[in-house]
């Protein structure tokens, strides 16, 4: 009973962006909460809370994830990427493309939106359009920016081809 | 020119800016972003008056201790209204300025000049900037007696192609309220009853106390709230009571609004009768057009925060009205108004009267038991379904008559709809938890927006066409269980369907082509080239496809009456489901201040709009809509978006209209006509299901 008590509190360990992270925290808290409480990355966006809108999109190992639906202690010593990480690399073909159509009205789905593209395009760089929607299908928009986000990660994908 | 109205009770420079000690020009405005792109366009509305860059001024929208009270941002009123308004406050300073100048140059005003914040004398550029005179400027000064805002000709047309100045800020940002951190901040759960009707009956509070992270629980009449030190304890607390709670329905027979809704036998309140329309002789056509309660759904939930002080509370809030809603508040808690400060900070899309409301009172409910600290409340989705007002439901029934020689001489609209304003203001406080406070202030019938202001549930019952004498009769539905207020577009929307479904059916039995049709009864020249650019635009490709199981379909409307044009020419394709393929539309909202936020606001209502006119209905059961969660309500999704092309007619001699509500009527018009010209049958009990197309089919309503 001690021994579980101990492993209960121990801090869990993992990669954010690049940088360690060593979380006290419920290991069945959603990773979510913990980005956006206890570490104050809020661009990882709370929809639902059940796995059904994709705005709290990340990606762990290379795999697109939906923060509210993994907990903490399932995430020990991997790596996360989350929308933050994107601003260090400012020059990024998604970021451009987003921009060049702005593809976005409020903004809130755009972070998940962003991760769900980056993952898909860095497994699936020849993705095309009609793949790109049947992906995105898992996060939904509400202003109806659809077609230019769409517009977005065709262009990208272009750009990200050629560094291939 | 006529000052805009808001100018009334804001005479003042001092009311629409001030200057910080760090020399910015920050400008105020009572409107709010809801996501629309309002604070780009309202920026380069100041900057292009001013003369600056729109990067070098700050833009302070609506809180209630430092902005003017400019009402609730809805309507598509932000650009026509607020943004006129600042340009008559951006013009007094840039005279006051010049001013200023002349008297320190010793030159003549009129010789005077701005660029990018510098005087410039007879075209070239001075040693002084605006910032050298921010001491000399007297901001007590009346904005009518000095501004002469520009006329079309001296503005900057490039201004028209400034990006979204947020955008960035969402992509890799936390610009929402829902990001907001305060020290200390605990976080709240509301524990709503799953109707307006439905009362607490049994919740061990003791127990719930006692949950991993409860701080407190506080409870008021059937309001119960959690607070907790993380919002993952608040929600776990959360689930743990709606599972052991229960709550009874204080009335006992559930009232089919759907029956009263449909019947159209009680006297109905007549809004407009221009000529008796039962005079004239000819072919009378008719048909009936009806809308489901619809989901605001905005991606994020409704949230807030409060803080209670000892006479003082702050609120952060999303509300589209933040007057209104601080009216509201101090009415329910009985406090003066000037003990409440009310904040906006953005949130996640608003399409009209969501939660936001009901979740800044939550969260002021709670942070009264504990005095100090910042408390968030974020609804869950299981709230946003169950807890916020929904988009009316409506029934529209359409009549024309048509003379022998196929001229429309008198129309005749009967609707009835559930309320589309229910907004929180001091007489009517509409705060959900109110209603079921130990002292409760029961929801109230609110009136209906009057025709002079672009109507309600009536918006756009009169067709956009000239059509002879033309009689509007309403009847709101107060006595039902739901709560339903505003939400894009109010009524236009389910009676453009009825209105442009209508005329193409007619058009149809006569063998007339829809858009010609439509020609023949509009004289209005904006009007006309819309109609003949979207006909031009789709000729080809509507004489070449004309497979099984694809159709076109037309729907127009000028928005209200008096603001934005827009034609939406849809295909289609019927299959199992129906899918629209293409959407080419064609629009005019005057002055344009910033195209592609137009074309964006114009898209996104589209694609809104075949989400609705498809798919959406919210399910309910006896006293309460029973969504769970997006797997019970799903909307339009990528693989379903179809090609989009967007054209606007740029009108920079004319006035700004607003364009975030012109297109959901004439896109649901179009998918019915383009239904129809692939199956032959007007489809008008929206949305457009399998189901629905079987029922229309075997003749069913």
């Amino acid at each position: 009973m001690k021994k579980a008590m101990s492993e209960e509190n121990k801090p869990i360990s993992l990669t954010i962006n690049g940088s360690k992270y060593s979380i006290k925290a419920d290991k069945d808290t959603p990773l979510l909460f913990v980005l956006r409480e206890n570490i104050g990355l809020c661009a990882t966006r709370y929809g639902c809370g059940e796995a059904t809108c994709g705005a709290c999109t990340v990606i762990i190992d290379g795999q697109a994830v939906m923060s509210c639906d993994i907990s903490l202690g399932s995430v020990t010593g991997k790596s996360v990427q989350t929308a933050e990480g994107m601003q260090a690399i400012p020059n990024h073909p998604l970021l451009e493309s987003f921009i060049k159509h702005q593809a976005g009205q409020c903004g809130y789905c755009l972070t998940g939106i962003l991760m769900a593209s980056k993952a898909l395009l860095e497994k699936e760089p020849f993705a095309t359009r009609k793949r790109i929607a049947e992906v995105l299908d898992s996060n939904l928009c509400r202003c109806g920016a659809h077609a230019r986000i769409l517009d977005a990660v065709e262009e990208a994908g272009k750009y990200m081809r050629k560094g291939l | 020119m006529v000052p805009p109205s808001p100018l009334a009770n804001a005479p003042h420079l001092k009311h629409w800016l001030r200057l910080s000690e760090e020399k910015e020009l920050i400008f105020f405005t009572g409107r709010v972003e809801l996501g629309q792109g309002n604070t780009t366009a309202l920026l380069i509305m100041i900057a292009d008056e001013l003369d600056v860059l729109p990067t070098s001024i700050i833009l302070e929208t609506a809180r209630t201790d430092l902005t003017p009270n400019e009402g609730i941002t809805a309507g598509s009123m932000s650009i026509t209204i607020g943004g006129q308004t600042l340009r008559w406050v951006a013009s007094a300073l840039k005279m006051q300025f010049l001013e200023i100048a002349s008297e320190r140059l010793s030159v003549k005003a009129k010789d005077l000049s701005i660029s990018e914040g510098y005087i410039f004398n007879k075209g070239k550029r001075t040693e002084f900037s605006l910032t050298d005179f921010f001491d000399r400027l007297d901001l007590t000064k009346k904005i009518v007696d000095d501004a002469n805002p520009k006329t079309f000709k001296e503005r900057r047309k490039s201004f028209r192609d400034i990006n979204r100045i947020d955008l960035e800020s969402c992509l890799f940002g936390a610009p929402f309220i829902h990001d907001l951190k305060f020290d200390g901040m605990v976080y709240g759960a509301p524990v709503h009853p799953p109707s307006t009707y439905s009362r607490l009956v049994d919740l061990d509070l003791e127990m719930l106390k006692c949950r991993p992270g409860v701080i407190k629980v506080v409870k008021n009449g059937s309001f119960v709230g959690i607070i907790a030190s993380t919002s993952y304890h608040a929600k776990n607390a959360l689930s743990w009571a709606r599972n052991n709670g229960k709550w009874e329905s204080n009335i006992k027979d559930p009232v089919n609004h759907l029956k009263i809704l449909k019947n159209l036998d009680t006297k109905p309140e007549t809004v407009i009768e221009s000529r008796d329309v039962n005079k004239n002789s000819g072919t009378w056509f008719e048909i009936i057009a009806s809308r489901p309660f619809i989901y605001h759904g905005s991606i994020g939930p409704a949230a807030a925060i409060a803080k209670a002080e000892k006479d003082k509370i702050t609120v952060f809030t999303h509300s589209q009205g933040v007057f209104q809603l601080r009216q509201a508040i101090a009415k329910v808690l009985n406090t003066a108004e000037e003990k409440i400060c009310v904040i906006h900070k953005p949130g996640s899309g608003c399409y009209g009267h969501n939660g936001a409301d009901d979740v800044a009172f939550d969260a002021v409910l709670m942070a009264k038991s504990v005095p100090g600290l910042f408390l968030k409340v974020v609804w869950s989705r299981f709230d946003e379904f169950h807890s916020s007002p929904m988009g009316a439901s409506m029934v529209t029934k359409s009549r024309a008559l048509l003379s022998a020689n196929n001229r429309l001489v008198a129309f005749d609209v009967e609707l009835n709809s559930t309320p589309h304003t229910n907004r929180p203001s001091a007489n009517y406080p509409n705060l959900r938890a109110a209603g079921y406070l130990a002292n409760p202030i029961s929801p109230s019938r609110t009136p209906d927006v009057p025709v002079e202001r672009g109507g309600g549930a009536d918006r756009n019952a009169i067709p956009s066409y000239e059509v002879g004498g033309v009689r509007v009769r309403k009847r709101i539905i107060y006595d039902t269980p739901y709560r339903t207020s505003a939400l894009r577009s109010l009524g236009a929307y389910c009676n453009v369907v009825a209105n442009e479904a209508l005329l193409d059916s007619i058009a149809k039995q006569i063998e007339v082509e829809p858009i010609a049709f439509r020609l023949d009864h509009t004289t209005d020249p904006r009007a006309r080239e819309i109609l003949e650019r979207l006909d031009y635009e789709t000729k080809k490709d509507r004489a070449t496809s004309n497979e099984e199981g694809i159709g076109w379909g037309i729907g127009f409307a000028r928005y209200k009456g008096s603001g934005g044009y827009c034609a939406v020419m849809v295909k289609v394709h019927v299959g199992d489901n129906v899918i629209v393929t293409d959407a080419i539309s064609v629009s005019d909202v005057g002055e344009a201040v910033s195209s592609d936020g137009v074309k964006n606001q114009v898209e996104g209502g589209i694609i809104q709009s075949i989400s609705w006119t498809l798919k959406e209905c919210v399910p309910v059961d006896g006293f309460s809509a029973t969504a769970a969660s997006w797997t019970d309500y799903p909307i339009l999704k990528f693989s379903e978006i179809p090609n989009l092309r967007t054209i606007l007619i740029d009108r920079p001699e004319e006035k700004p209209l607003g364009a975030g509500e012109i297109s959901q009527g004439p896109t649901g018009a179009a998918i019915v006509n383009a239904v129809a010209d692939a199956i032959g049958m007007h489809v008008t009990n929206l949305p457009i299901t399998r189901d629905a197309i079987i029922s229309t089919i075997n003749g069913g309503d």
